[in-house]
């Protein structure tokens, strides 16, 4: 039966604010379930205790039966990505967790902290050569780094960080997910309703109802959901629908071996991540910071959000994704205003040349 | 510019700069890997342009994913749809006001292009047997269930009004089947433009409410091209005339796609997709110099009305590799929205460090 889809809410009338975007205190309620509906499940991903073993890859292929694919997404191919000891690569149809390796390195004669714009005169500075005494900054009590990352704090307190002879060297990993969108450009624009809104207030697709259209995978403005090679349909994390109905914890968060994965509850999630968040500050690591936690984001706040220890884009992310619905009315309009355009000049044309012909 | 995330953190191992550079030249593509480095972007001809741009990204990988539609699929899909919509108007139009023949060459190449766009689109699904699970909802929020609704009736309209038309039957039930499909068709060539825009893909995003002029003047040039090529010149006078309005649209706010939106703007000049749309630009300009020069004659009809549709098909190629291309770069996904943050926050960081 054709009906007017629930995951559409702002058209619905039930409520006039914040339906194409911003926060949304209950999804669940939002795509039509009753009031006792379980309450919104999600993933902390604690990415500063991650060793990148790759559990969570393996238990999530292993559970969904999962085809191989190389880096690029082929199907059925074996093959080194050759940028790192990652050659998943990326998200995408045939891989549901992900683990980004970023290995960095920085001279250890770092420019003293220096007021002004961050990163400011970073460079050319750290390379002169009086410089290069090979010792981080002597007094730890240095107040208010505003131009560089504490480096004695983070070796200290962050086991990816190593040093050799004048380099320092760090390894960032971290388990990338689908985000269960509050806001999920996907899910926005499914024409068949193959994707929905779970009752615990994730997304998943529904396989008998995808019909290949391929929409959902522009949409994702993290690009997540991808389409299987050979299947023609899209695939994506289901936050272990299958598992959660039955009380389990999902595939890859019992794997993690760090507890780097965290499942569940999101509110008792984002409370465990801002207490985090605020040790590890405490200790020294500045750099760390939440993502997909804001829910004043542009997807209204993720449902699988993470602490990073970079910016967003070094791990892959997008820095200030936005759902595209957002800008859907005003879109509309405009396409309104082109087809009257269309009607316009075309009705000028046949009646402007009436007389002649 | 916006300024890579810092604290002296360096990617390690990645290639040097000239490596980078060499490959991107190899590749052909604007700019392959950013990699946590700034280098200096260049355009097709080698020359600088004016952004230095410096953003960091994993291993110079996409970020979002490009659409998986397929090509010439949707283009042909965009095009066919577009002189479909409006050589259905024209065709109601010139009924009303007694060009029989004009009306009938409308309304066929209405009917044979809507009929064709629908197969390009079953085509292009990945489960092509599940094509009526696009009518399974209506969903406000979802440009393509929309644009379904849209195609369904306007499709249904044309390609039976086309068949009544052929077969001589019924001519009321040929009025009846123009004035719905008339009724669709200026929805139907301007809520692509919507479908493109609606996706996170950062060309088509950013330009998203000037694609529906694009689209709808490429619509009006296509749909008058092809009315004038098939109809008598006697009395193709209105296809000439929305073509040349037409193709005027279609210029004037491509000029502003290909150039107002900075670092977006880019793929639409580059490579593939620049080519596509030079040539779209003087294919439409000379079909509409043409027109005026010699659309009244048989032989200037036929060849400027294939001028304007071949500018129109190009101008939808164009677009559609340009959206690509901008979502295989990190650069055009990271950079704006740095940018974004940038202005939000006064600073590119979201700590301060
Ligand atoms: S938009 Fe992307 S990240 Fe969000 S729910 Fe959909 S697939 Fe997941
Ligand atoms: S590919 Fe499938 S899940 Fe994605 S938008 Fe189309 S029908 Fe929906
Ligand atoms: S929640 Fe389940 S489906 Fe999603 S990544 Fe984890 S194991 Fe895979």
């Amino acid at each position: 039966m054709t009906s007017v889809s629930s995951a559409s809410p702002v058209f619905s009338g039930r409520d006039r604010q914040n339906r194409l975007f911003g926060p949304l205190p209950d999804v669940s309620g939002e795509a039509g379930y009753e009031a006792d509906h379980p309450q919104r499940i999600g993933f902390f991903t604690d990415t500063s205790v991650c060793i990148g073993c790759k559990a969570c890859e393996v238990a999530c292929k292993e559970w969904n039966m999962l085809p191989m694919d190389d880096a690029d997404g082929v199907r059925d191919a074996m093959g080194l990505s050759g940028m790192s000891y990652d050659n998943t690569g990326m998200l995408g149809a045939n891989s549901w967790r992900h683990v980004a390796f970023v290995e960095q390195s920085r001279p250890v004669d770092l420019p003293m902290p220096q007021v002004g714009p961050p990163g400011a005169g970073r460079f050319g500075e750290s390379q002169a050569p009086g410089h290069a005494d090979g010792d981080l900054p002597a007094d730890g009590t240095t107040p208010a780094y505003t131009g560089v990352l504490n480096a004695e704090a983070l070796t200290e307190f962050d086991p990816q960080t190593g040093r050799s002879a004048d380099r320092e060297v760090r390894w960032l990993m971290s388990s990338d997910v689908c985000k269960h969108c509050t806001h999920a450009g996907c899910l926005d624009v499914c024409p068949t309703g193959a994707l929905f809104r779970t009752e615990f207030g994730t997304v998943v697709v529904q396989g008998d109802i995808c019909n290949g259209c391929g929409y959902c995978v522009p949409a994702c403005p993290y690009g997540v959901i991808d389409k299987r090679e050979g299947d023609g349909r899209v695939f994506k994390c289901t936050l272990c629908y299958d598992r959660t109905l039955d009380g389990l914890m999902p595939a890859c968060a019992t794997a993690c071996p760090t507890q780097s994965i965290q499942f569940g509850n999101l509110d008792e999630l984002q409370a465990r991540a801002d207490a985090r968040l605020a040790t590890l500050r405490e200790q020294g690591v500045e750099s760390a910071r939440l993502y997909g936690r804001d829910e004043n984001d542009g997807v209204g706040g993720a449902g699988a959000f993470f602490l990073l220890l970079d910016e967003p884009e070094v791990y892959g992310l997008p820095p200030d994704p936005v759902v595209p619905t957002r800008d859907l009315p005003s879109l509309w309009k405009s396409a309104g205003a082109a087809a009257a355009m269309i009607v316009g000049v075309i009705g000028t044309a046949v009646l402007g040349s009436r007389g002649r012909k | 510019m916006t300024a890579s995330p810092g604290a002296g953190w360096r990617r390690a191992d990645g290639p040097a700069a000239h490596d980078r550079e060499k490959r991107r030249r190899r590749r052909g593509n604007g700019h392959g890997s950013g990699g946590g480095v700034g280098f200096r972007a260049a355009a097709a001809d080698g020359a600088p342009v004016v952004q230095d741009v410096e953003f960091s990204s994993y291993y110079g990988r996409p970020v979002i994913k490009a659409p998986v539609w397929k090509t010439p699929d949707v283009p042909l899909y965009l095009f066919l749809g577009g002189a479909a919509g409006t050589s259905a108007i024209l065709g109601a139009f010139s009924e009303l006001t007694g060009r029989p023949v004009l009306a009938r060459v409308s309304r066929l190449v209405s009917g044979g292009g809507s009929v064709l766009s629908v197969g390009w689109l079953i085509h292009d699904l990945g489960r092509p047997e599940r094509f009526l699970n696009m009518l399974r909802v209506l969903k406000p929020t979802s440009p393509l269930s929309v644009g379904s609704w849209i195609l369904a009736p306007f499709s249904a309209a044309t390609g039976a009004t086309a068949a009544v038309e052929l077969l001589g039957w019924f001519p009321r039930l040929k009025q009846f089947g123009g004035a719905v499909a008339a009724l669709f068709g200026a929805p139907m060539a301007t809520y692509t433009a919507v479908l493109f825009a609606n996706t996170a893909v950062p060309s088509w995003k950013e330009p998203g409410k000037q694609l529906p002029f694009v689209f709808a003047g490429s619509a009006l040039a296509a749909g008058g091209g092809l009315t004038m090529v098939f109809a008598p010149v006697e009395e193709a006078a209105p296809s000439r005339a929305m073509a040349v309005a037409g193709a005027a649209v279609e210029l004037a706010v491509m000029q502003k796609v290909e150039h107002d939106h900075g670092i977006v703007s880019e793929p639409y000049r580059e490579d593939k997709a620049g080519k596509y749309l030079k040539a779209a630009r003087t294919c439409t300009a000379a079909g509409a110099g043409l027109t005026l020069l010699a659309g009244r004659r048989r032989l200037g009809a036929v060849a400027s009305g294939a001028l304007l549709a071949a500018g129109s098909l190009l101008t939808r190629f164009g677009v559609y590799e340009a959206g690509m291309a901008s979502a295989k770069d990190p650069k055009y996904t990271v950079v704006p929205q740095r940018e974004r943050l940038v202005e939000q926050d006064g600073h590119a960081r979201s700590v301060v460090r």
